[in-house]
């Protein structure tokens, strides 16, 4: 196989308009006729369903909560960048995506990356003209605020809970086009399967999460947007049913999987408390903004923060990052937290935890100030940990939240599949070896609404897509593989829960394959992963039965992939030897301790081909090409 | 975190298989709960243990867990979302619990709101009701620059309270009449108060409403219960807005 990343010539600068403009159209009332199945509402799906139904396709709209409104992208809270430059901060599009492709430190797609950056100002007109309630100043204007990997202020947002309003923004367009008839909505469904016709990507199998009930469905492409996989290690913000079932089967079907390994630990989350607990909340990271990261400088010092006074206080950030300060990127923060907490100064209970104190900010701007900012996070904060934020600092930890790999897409997201495309977290294409803060919902609407709608039309004026319907063998075969698995897991009625053996993968990739990685433990991991999985498949315990509402059945089908996927990401990793971003190989850093790539033998896209149950993957790779920008050592000092 | 212990609650929780008319109560003790747990993370150890001993564990619905999706929602001691003001199900914590306590936990009842399962019910009259307007009808594509038009802080500040309902249905449940204003008037007056949302004014109060009564939800007769318990504090005045608007609707056709 040969990877093929259709990456239009021409200046960057210009790359995707002058290909816009010469992609092939859908005439109007051909449209109509084509049917497309858009999987996923969060931004990726529902920008996306929304705009090819405004467009005029037939779409199908499929999603696992009750209603679309409910993806996770609802839970983002810090905001969204764009190259507005309203500040008159220096910002441009080029800034946007240098900062972008630097903060993923160099393993991302230019073109990709620089489309990305030219779209992010589309986008915030877009949803003001949906009427997204977006921070404003006293004149009217829209306001903005710097997040971290960033020198100038770029950010939207709308209070803490801009992922709602953008995603709300998405749903409204959505449902008018329900309304209109063009989309047909299919909430509470789980696809478990892409259907190929002629190697094309033509229908997909899912389960009726009520009535238990296979469902086939057929159209012209399918458009995947099922967001990211950070919950195979058990701990994530991520919401409890977010997973990589539905990627991770078109994966065994031929799609290729991207950069698996790359995965964001995010700095600041609430600490675990304990061990039945499997999400952990998120804090924006806005709140690096103004909160200042520090442990005491004595090991195992017991002291309440108050009582540490402030020459005994390590504000590590600002001192190894005098230029960022506690903005850095998000793995350097994340990393940094952890070594702290290896070197015994963690505090709280755990001592996994620092501190992110507002004392500082409060005395210079004022405690309404600080409420108008961060209220409903100080909130939360409270709520959670019945600890008041305003009187003693926040403690934080670090914890799985995003995964910049996933399927493999070439410029127009498309996967290795011809017709299935991919969008938003569940692809891998714009962030690299590391996402910069808000920026992922950037993306997703940047793929939902401004480029699908271009490139899906140019794959369809292009392709022959002879009539197929369910009845298809095809479909026929891929139903009965499903209906085995099922069976499979509700017959094993074994000692193990579902949640007992997903703590026990989840704390082993944390250990192995989380912050900090070396050779040894993922090699140990690799040998491991396959024991759970095979108690997994033979004592596994799941209630109940298939046609029926059913979570733990769910739950159980997730894991079954969560723990394939595992190994690959160890995998990944291990052949990775060079740190780069979120991926740290403890063999491969600087002498002051920063992640050292090896720009030889890795500046490539790591993709990985399925070769069938128990066969080792093959590995393919795209050069990555730097023709506009130099890479260099990252550095935030 | 402060002044963490474990403790033991008694449940009396509604079962109610799929297709069936009438559900029951059922009682379970859960032991060992940290206060530092969540009441979603409480019944999740209760799903532990059903498991292990063969039993069908309940179900309930919940996914973001940190009261953003709206996806939870349960009557606990007969108050949608539970004790606490101002949250969701799954932002409550043990912690406002006593060791010993006895819990009744139910699904959010309403007639538009049919049973699915154990303590899932089905909302999807929510969708029909933004269906018919919860939007501005834009097409993605080249609107203005966002700052052509400038909005007073003060206006998109209310644009934003109301906006961020979640759309989770304690209004309905918490209603004596089973009305879905709050709910419905969130979305008509996050756009009353924005310029992007003045053309289809009308149209769109009148519309929702009439879906609104359509789906068999009560009428309001302001008993200020929705508001009490709506875990984004949405309040009434949104409703007698949504009133505002639904006359100039009426006057204009
Ligand atoms: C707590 C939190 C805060 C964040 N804050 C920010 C922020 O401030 N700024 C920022 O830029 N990014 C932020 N992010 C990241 C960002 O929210 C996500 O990356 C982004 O929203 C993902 O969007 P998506 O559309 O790709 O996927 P999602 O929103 O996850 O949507 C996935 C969709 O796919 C559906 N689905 C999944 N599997 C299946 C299946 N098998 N069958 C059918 N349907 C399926 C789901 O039901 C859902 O509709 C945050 C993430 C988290 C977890």
């Amino acid at each position: 196989m040969k990877l093929d990343a259709k990456i239009p010539g021409g200046q960057l600068e210009t790359k995707w308009s002058s290909y816009k403009s010469q992609l092939k159209l859908v005439n109007p009332a051909n449209k109509r006729k084509h049917e497309l199945i858009v999987v996923g509402t969060g931004l990726a799906g529902g920008a996306a369903a929304a705009s090819l139904g405004e467009l005029g396709y037939k779409v199908k709209n499929f999603c696992i909560q009750d209603s679309p409104r409910r993806a996770h992208s609802i839970a983002a809270q810090g905001g969204i960048n764009a190259s507005k430059n309203y500040q008159n901060d220096g910002d441009s599009i080029w800034r946007l995506f240098y900062d972008t492709i630097k903060g993923g430190d160099f393993r991302g797609r230019e073109a990709n990356t620089y489309r990305l950056a030219e779209l992010s100002a589309n986008i915030i007109d877009q949803c003001v003209a949906q009427g997204v309630p977006f921070a404003r100043e006293y004149g009217g204007l829209l306001a903005n605020r710097s997040f971290g990997g960033a020198q100038v202020s770029r950010t939207f947002y709308a209070r803490g809970q801009t992922g709602q309003q953008l995603l709300l923004g998405a749903y409204g367009s959505l449902m008018r086009q329900v309304d209109a008839g063009n989309v047909e909505m299919y909430p509470r469904r789980e696809m478990l399967d892409v259907v190929l016709i002629d190697g094309k990507a033509r229908g997909i199998i899912c389960r009726n999460l009520i009535t238990g009930e296979l469902e086939r469905y057929v159209g012209d492409a399918v458009i995947l947007c099922t967001g990211g996989y950070s919950p195979v290690y058990y701990l994530s913000t991520n919401a409890v049913n977010s997973n990589v079932t539905a990627a991770w089967r078109c994966h065994k079907k031929g799609a290729v999987m991207a950069n698996p390994c790359y995965t964001q630990i995010h700095p600041t989350c609430i600490p675990q408390e304990g061990d039945h607990q499997s999400k952990l909340t998120l804090m924006s990271e806005s709140l690096r903004n103004d909160g200042r990261v520090w442990v005491p400088k004595k090991e195992n010092d017991s002291r309440k923060a108050s009582g540490i006074p402030e020459n005994e206080r390590d504000y590590f950030l600002e001192r190894k990052y005098p230029s960022f300060g506690n903005l850095v990127p998000r793995d350097i923060a994340s990393r940094n937290a952890k070594e702290v907490c290896d070197e015994n100064k963690g505090v709280g209970s755990t001592r996994r935890a620092v501190f992110l104190d507002f004392e500082e900010a409060i005395g210079r701007l004022g405690e309404n100030v600080i409420a108008e900012r961060y209220g409903n996070l100080f909130d939360m904060y409270q709520n959670l940990t019945g600890e008041n934020p305003y009187k003693t600092p926040m403690m934080i930890y670090p914890a799985p939240h995003y995964t910049m790999g996933g399927l493999w897409v070439d410029y127009n997201l498309q996967s290795t599949i011809p017709g299935l495309h991919v969008l938003g977290e569940a692809n891998f294409s714009d962030h690299g070896a590391n996402r910069l803060g808000a920026s992922a919902l950037m993306q997703g609407l940047a793929d939902g609404y401004f480029v699908i709608p271009y490139t899906i039309g140019s794959f369809l004026a292009s392709t022959e897509l002879p009539k197929v319907d369910t009845s298809h063998d095809a479909f026929n075969e891929s139903e009965n593989d499903i209906k085995q698995t099922v069976n499979k897991l509700l017959s094993i009625k074994g000692g193990k829960t579902v949640r007992e053996l997903h703590r026990e993968l989840g704390y082993l990739m944390l250990d192995k394959v989380g912050m900090a990685r070396d050779k040894e433990g993922l090699e140990e991991t690799i040998e491991k992963i396959p024991k759970i999985r095979e108690e997994f498949w033979n004592n596994i315990n799941v209630p109940g039965s298939s046609d029926d509402l059913n979570k733990s059945l769910e739950m159980a089908g997730r894991l079954a992939d969560f723990l394939e996927l595992g190994e690959l990401m160890a995998r990944d990793a291990l052949n990775r030897e060079e740190s780069c971003g979120g991926h740290f190989r403890t063999e491969y850093m600087t002498e002051e301790g920063e992640a050292l790539r090896n720009d030889k033998d890795f500046t490539h896209v790591s993709a990985w081909e399925y070769q069938g149950e128990g066969k080792p993957h093959v590995l393919h790779k795209e050069e990555l090409e730097f023709d506009r920008v130099t890479p260099s050592q990252r550095s935030y000092k | 975190m402060s002044e963490t212990k474990n403790i033991t609650v008694h449940l009396k929780v509604w079962r109610q298989k799929r297709n069936e008319k009438k559900g029951r109560f059922e009682s379970y003790t859960v032991k060992d709960v940290s206060t530092d747990s969540s009441f979603l993370e409480m019944l999740d150890l209760l799903n532990e243990d059903l498991t292990k001993s063969g039993k069908e564990p309940l179900e309930f619905d919940s996914d973001c867990r940190e009261g953003i999706c709206g996806t939870c929602g349960l009557v606990i001691n007969g108050v949608a979302h539970g004790p606490q003001q101002a949250i969701a199900t799954c932002q409550l914590h043990m912690r406002k619990f006593k060791d010993g306590e006895t819990l009744t936990i139910e699904p959010f009842r309403a007639k538009p709101f049919t049973p699915i399962k154990d303590l899932i019910v089905d909302r999807s009259a929510f969708d029909r009701i933004i269906s018919k307007g919860g939007y501005v009808s834009t097409n993605a594509g080249s609107p203005q620059d966002a700052n052509a038009i400038l909005i007073p802080k003060k206006n998109s500040d209310l644009a934003m309270d109301a906006a961020s309902c979640i759309g989770c249905g304690a209004c309905v449940a918490a209603c004596p009449n089973a009305s879905a204003s709050l709910f419905t008037s969130a979305k008509i007056s996050q756009y009353a108060l924005l310029p992007q949302g003045q053309p289809e004014a009308t149209r769109r109060a009148s519309q929702m409403v009439d879906q609104m009564d359509l789906e068999g939800f009560g009428n309001c007769s302001n008993h200020g219960e929705c508001e009490a318990v709506c875990p984004k504090q949405i309040t009434i005045a949104n409703i007698a807005r949504m009133r505002r608007e639904f006359f100039k609707a009426a006057l204009r056709s």
